[in-house]
């Protein structure tokens, strides 16, 4: 219904202009909000939508969403709008206010969202004094799936998973959100509100005013939590549930201000702006020398290149290294590259392997999961990747036979033992190198000075990089070989 | 006795598309003149409804009320425009 106008009356309350006329939803329901009759949300919604009324800030407002039953507010509300992913809203907020320092940044969460699964965010984000206010809804329950018990359930109340009672033995105590957060040095405002009768609700919009405010004042972080009925799965009456707030969920969760530093709070400095891209090789330490000199292909090159490459072995093998001047090779030459790495929590032994992509188009993804060239340096990492080449791809095994059971007809095969080789070379670490080598004459798509300049940045020891320039070239000679012998 | 007088101090207005008849704003009015009625809406919701008289516009039935657009309250404009033409005050 819109504000509509009778002689000699004005409206002193109404419809808050920062919600949309007409819900874009599905169906007919565009004229009502798909709350349930009496949810709290519903009048959480409409605290805020009028600060953002008074405050006059609809035009830069962007409201972050949850996921729970406030997932629809980008429905509602006429402001900019993210739906973030369960629990996240504070971290998109961070990322949000950071990016847009002049827009008002609102994270709305429900308990489920905000004290379980998002717990993580919501208390760095305080810690970090994020300049962003957050408005969480603590209706102590998972309302829009149902009815588990949240973390704020109180002890003794029935939910789906606590056919019982909430238990201490079981789920442990109701988590205080506010008096948690209360006790960092950074936010400015934490205040827990009720929705339990008039009086309430009115502090309530006062609190989620000054909320807002403080960001508008550039003062830091501010959280309002609101206790909040939810009749459907408390299986009440909108009055029963409204009062149920006042009268039993308050004695858990005592409503008042936990932390108020909006008197002394100054305004939050601004993190530093990002430098100057031509600023990074000073500050990174990076001698201007040793960067690429333009682009060695401009424009169109001649031959197309899309490389797959996946690299595996045990760790300590330099597996990692060979992905990494590949890749950096490739972005001397002007390419497009992804270099991923994969390994387990060890630092030396257990398995890595890592995905390398080269390519004259845009990269889509840095998975490869058919590669052109597979560079196992073990048995294991031959078994378990053999299968993923692309037929006509090659295989270059660390290996003097290459197991029976693992040949395939379809893809090229050079098995040599590299640790061996690199041994006689000088030094068994630059096994991966004489495999980088072979590896580069199968791809012949790098110029040799794109290699020279990779290993000059990634290996500081000029002695390594000699080593390393010698079974490079040992390895395209091996390759060479092997082909005259066919 | 001029017009103004005599009329209430509020006023209200339900939309009946939005009310979905959860019966807070009944509670909480406090010279208790919003009812409930008989026939369902659009929806299937009984909605409120205003008694026609003794409205003080405070607002409280607003404030409780979940529903953004279900509840519009008005008060007697301080100065009546009872100018031609007009008949309406400027909506704040
Ligand atoms: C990653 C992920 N885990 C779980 C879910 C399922 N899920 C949807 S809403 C919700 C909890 C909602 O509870 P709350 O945040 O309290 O909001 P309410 O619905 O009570 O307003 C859960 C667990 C999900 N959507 N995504
Ligand atoms: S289930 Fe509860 S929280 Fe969800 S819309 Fe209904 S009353 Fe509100």
């Amino acid at each position: 219904m819109s504000n509509e106008m009778i002689p000699d009356y004005e409206v002193a309350h109404g419809k808050s202009k920062a919600f949309y006329e007409r819900y874009e939803r599905k169906g007919e329901l565009h004229h009502q909000t798909h709350y349930c009759p009496g949810c709290g949300h519903g009048n959480v919604s409409k605290m805020l939508a009028r600060a953002i009324d008074e405050l006059g800030i609809q035009d830069r407002t962007i409201l972050i969403n949850p996921v729970g039953c406030s997932v629809f507010g980008y429905y509602y509300f006429d402001v900019g709008n993210i739906q973030a992913a369960h629990g996240r809203a504070p971290a998109v907020a961070t990322a949000v206010k950071r990016s847009r320092p002049d827009s008002v940044v609102v994270a709305y969460q429900g308990d489920g969202d905000l004290a379980a699964i998002g717990s993580g965010e919501i208390l760095h984000a305080a810690n970090r004094g994020e300049n962003i206010t957050v408005i969480f809804v603590n209706n102590g329950i998972y309302s829009m799936t149902g009815g588990q018990v949240a973390p704020t359930t109180l002890l003794g109340m029935k939910s789906l998973t606590t056919p019982q009672g909430r238990s201490v033995a079981n789920e442990g105590y109701p988590l205080h959100v506010s008096e948690l957060l209360a006790t960092l040095e950074a936010p400015v405002l934490i205040e827990r509100v009720g929705l339990g009768d008039a009086k309430q609700i009115v502090q309530a919009t006062r609190a989620i005013k000054r909320a807002v405010e403080n960001q508008v004042r550039g003062l830091g972080f501010s959280l309002i939590e609101v206790l909040s009925p939810c009749p459907t799965i408390w299986k009440m009456s909108a009055l029963d549930a409204q009062h149920w707030v006042r009268d039993v969920m308050e004695k858990t969760f005592p409503l008042g201000v936990f932390c108020d530093r909006t008197k002394e709070a100054h305004p939050r400095l601004q993190p530093a702006p990002a430098p100057a891209l031509a600023e990074l090789p000073r500050i990174l330490g990076v001698a201007d020398d040793d960067l690429p000199e333009g682009h060695p292909y401009p424009g169109k090159r001649a031959e197309e290149v899309d490389l797959h490459v996946r690299v595996a072995g045990f760790g300590g093998q330099g597996v990692l290294l060979l992905g990494e001047v590949l890749a950096e090779a490739g972005l001397d030459a002007g390419l497009e590259v992804s270099w991923l790495p994969s390994y387990g929590p060890e630092m030396r032994s257990g398995t890595s392997n890592c995905h390398v992509r080269l390519s004259t188009k845009t990269i889509d993804s840095p998975l490869v999961v058919l590669p052109d060239v597979l560079v196992a340096m073990n048995e294991p990492s031959l078994r378990k990747f053999d299968d993923s080449v692309r037929p006509g791809g090659w295989v270059i095994y660390n290996g003097d036979t290459f197991p029976e059971d693992c040949k395939r007809k379809d893809v090229n095969v050079l098995a040599l033992p590299f640790t061996d080789i690199a041994h006689e070379l000088g030094d068994a670490r630059v096994g991966n190198m004489v495999m980088l080598g072979a590896l580069l004459e199968i791809a012949n798509a790098l110029p040799q000075t794109s290699i020279d300049a990779a290993l000059g940045r990634l290996v500081k020891n000029p002695k390594w990089v000699a080593l390393d320039e010698r079974a490079l070239e040992r390895g395209r000679a091996l390759l060479k070989e092997s082909l005259l012998e066919v | 006795m001029s017009d103004t007088e005599k009329r209430d101090r509020g006023l209200l207005r339900v939309g009946v598309d939005e009310c979905k008849g959860c019966g807070l704003c009944m509670d909480a009015c406090p010279p208790k003149v919003i009812g409930m009625s008989e026939r369902l809406n659009h929806y299937g919701y009984r909605t409120a409804t205003y008694a026609g008289k003794g409205c003080t516009g405070c607002g409280i039935c607003f404030m409780v009320c979940p529903e953004p657009g279900a509840l519009t309250v008005y008060k007697l404009a301080k100065v009546p425009m009872v100018a031609a033409g007009t008949g309406v005050t400027g909506v704040s």
